[in-house]
């Protein structure tokens, strides 16, 4: 049995096709169906539905064989622990920075970043040997800039329209997102013979 | 703190309550009584040590996971052990100094500052056993075999080891002459086995030579015992430590057969410590490895090299396989003072036989203490009886 750790929405929906042409298909639909663990065509694999933060968890407890995880929510909670076999090549995007149009960084004092990827943001910072002071949101950054609670923000841009409808611009990449397929490394030793098979499928079904 | 939460430990610290400390103690005596079969001596470290002493050539990892305190009498800073293993290295190497091979074994609580992400604890019971003195390949089988043995005194039947070999990357990244900066996202890609990520890289570089090729191909050897001759003919032209290291894991997939062996020659677990043959142990439903060693070599730290390979595991991690025993029968003997009731209870206990003293006015009866047979006194004698039988 192995089962597949998936997020709602765009992951799943660009996965979907992935997982098609690699021959295996949902029974259930999980915008309507309120089960967590869809059966699939094939008997030995299962899909499990999860918040897509929560997906790297899954699959490195082991609770979960493989998963779709955003190399952002990867870059943000360390890998180390999980292999990332496949640039999935979908849901992609870009991690920035981005603040109100016409903005100028401040000279002095500590920049204030509003993100909710907290230890990318501090990382990215630090190696350009500048300490700012990270505020940790959950939604909504667009706004931090807007009502003074930060200067500048740091999230995935895609098209750029929720910037733009705020009177942001995005200023400097810090790395560019698509969704990677990640594997337990337990699973990876102990259901090999079925796992690499699913990888190779998989990868057939990227590259076509 | 008020009354209310005084009893609270701190995160991840964990007591042991009956009956699985008991348990705990069964399994602890079993193992030791295995190694001192297979000929390991029982050392007992101490609990806390001067830190360069506890961190000796063992990477940054171990360094944040030490709890760090400074000695009152010396100045100096001190180190809760965070693993054993450099404990054991370092007796080894400076007490014991023996020219023949030497067998260590040990069992100890280890202290870290952060907890496991998913276990929780930050009191593991490590236990393991090393083996000093001796650099070839049977030492490694040796070790893996014990370690075996050890998940088979726990009642674990179905496990699956992985076995990797740290010198086979090691020496392909000195031939691939690259800065450190592409070494340390080469290794980060390597240990992730991002394929696609290891070829972009080596693709931006534009240093195409046959150790970075090589190091492509490392990334994805991994499988059943047949990757070692497609490691052998991608190796082909490449130098000697690598077929060194190759002749060494075919002997030992000759030797552990028998077992579920999975090799995978890009596992770079600890790898500013270890100096070849890799191994971890894992178990079905359990994401995590559940048992890991390798060779190292720290004894030169201590003033003189000794080639060193071992395992340890987490006593606590093993016991949540193992079924908890059976309550062990209990006999209760009522408070009444006659010298041949205590000659029959001094007799019982010798015959190891569990035997509790009501004392004089106590609350509860033998059920309630949890007694299943009582002493009773029949026609003068004093016999044990079932509780449940009436008469």
């Amino acid at each position: 049995m192995l089962k597949i750790a998936l997020s709602k929405g765009r992951i799943f929906k660009e996965t979907l096709p992935i997982l098609s042409q690699a021959g295996i298909e949902p029974i259930d639909d999980p915008e309507t169906s309120r089960k967590l663990i869809l059966d699939t065509n094939r008997d030995d694999i299962k899909l499990v539905i999860i918040r897509a933060s929560d997906v790297p968890t899954y699959v490195e407890y082991g609770a979960a064989d493989v998963g779709v995880a955003g190399k952002d929510v990867l870059l943000e909670q360390g890998s180390s622990g999980l292999y990332e076999p496949i640039d999935l090549h979908i849901a992609q995007c870009r991690l920035m920075v981005a603040a109100p149009v016409g903005w100028i960084a401040p000279t002095t004092g500590r920049l204030r970043v509003a993100t909710k990827y907290i230890h990318t943001t501090q990382r990215y910072y630090a190696e350009q040997g500048k300490q700012v002071e990270v505020i940790k949101l959950y939604g909504s950054m667009e706004l931090a800039p807007l009502v003074g609670l930060a200067d500048c923000i740091v999230d995935v841009v895609d098209t750029g329209n929720t910037l733009r409808a705020n009177g942001l611009e995005a200023l400097e990449n810090i790395a560019d997102i698509s969704s990677r397929l990640i594997v337990n490394k337990a699973a990876m030793k102990m259901k090999y013979v079925q796992l690499k098979e699913l990888i190779e499928r998989i990868r057939v079904a990227v590259a076509s | 703190m008020n009354h209310k939460d005084r009893w609270l430990l701190p995160a991840g610290i964990t007591e042991v309550l009956p009956p699985e400390a008991a348990h705990f103690e069964q399994l602890h005596r079993r193992l030791v009584n295995l190694y001192t079969t297979w000929g390991y001596e029982l050392v007992i470290p101490p609990m806390i040590e001067y830190l360069e002493s506890l961190l000796v050539g063992v990477g940054d990892t171990l360094e944040l996971q030490t709890f760090k305190l400074i000695d009152q009498l010396t100045g100096r800073m001190m180190g809760i052990r965070a693993d054993m293993t450099p404990q054991i290295a370092r007796i080894d190497a400076h007490h014991l100094k023996r020219e023949v091979p030497t067998r260590l074994c040990y069992l100890g609580t280890v202290l870290h500052t952060r907890p496991n992400k998913f276990a929780g604890s930050r009191s593991p019971l490590q236990v393991g056993a090393e083996l000093y003195g001796y650099a070839g390949v049977a030492g490694d089988v040796e070790i893996i075999s014990l370690m075996l043995e050890t998940l088979q005194a726990i009642d674990i039947k179905d496990f699956h080891i992985d076995i990797g070999h740290v010198g086979i990357y090691r020496t392909l990244i000195q031939e691939a002459q690259l800065n450190k900066e592409q070494e340390t996202q080469l290794f980060d890609a390597i240990k992730r086995k991002a394929i696609d990520e290891i070829d972009v890289l080596l693709g931006n570089w534009h240093t195409p030579c046959a150790a970075h090729e090589m190091l492509y191909e490392l990334a994805q050897l991994d499988g059943k015992d047949d990757i070692l001759h497609t490691a052998r003919r991608i190796f082909n032209t490449a130098s000697d430590p690598i077929h060194q290291a190759l002749d060494d894991l075919v002997h030992l997939s000759e030797q552990l057969g028998q077992h579920n062996l999975y090799f995978d020659l890009a596992e770079l677990r600890g790898y500013t410590y270890h100096t070849g043959i890799v191994f971890t142990a894992y178990v079905p439903q359990y994401g995590q490895a559940i048992a890991k060693g390798g060779r190292y070599d720290i004894g030169k730290m201590f003033g003189r090299s000794r080639p060193a390979t071992g395992f340890s595991t987490n006593l606590r991690a093993l016991a949540s396989f193992s079924r908890l025993p059976d309550k062990p029968s209990t006999i209760f003997a009522p408070a009444i003072n006659d010298p041949q009731l205590k000659q029959i209870i001094a007799q019982l206990r010798q015959q190891k036989q569990l035997v509790i003293c009501e004392l004089p006015e106590q609350i509860g009866d033998a059920k309630a203490m949890g007694c299943d047979r009582e002493l009773r006194l029949i026609n003068q004698n004093w016999q044990v009886v079932e509780l449940n039988t009436s008469n």
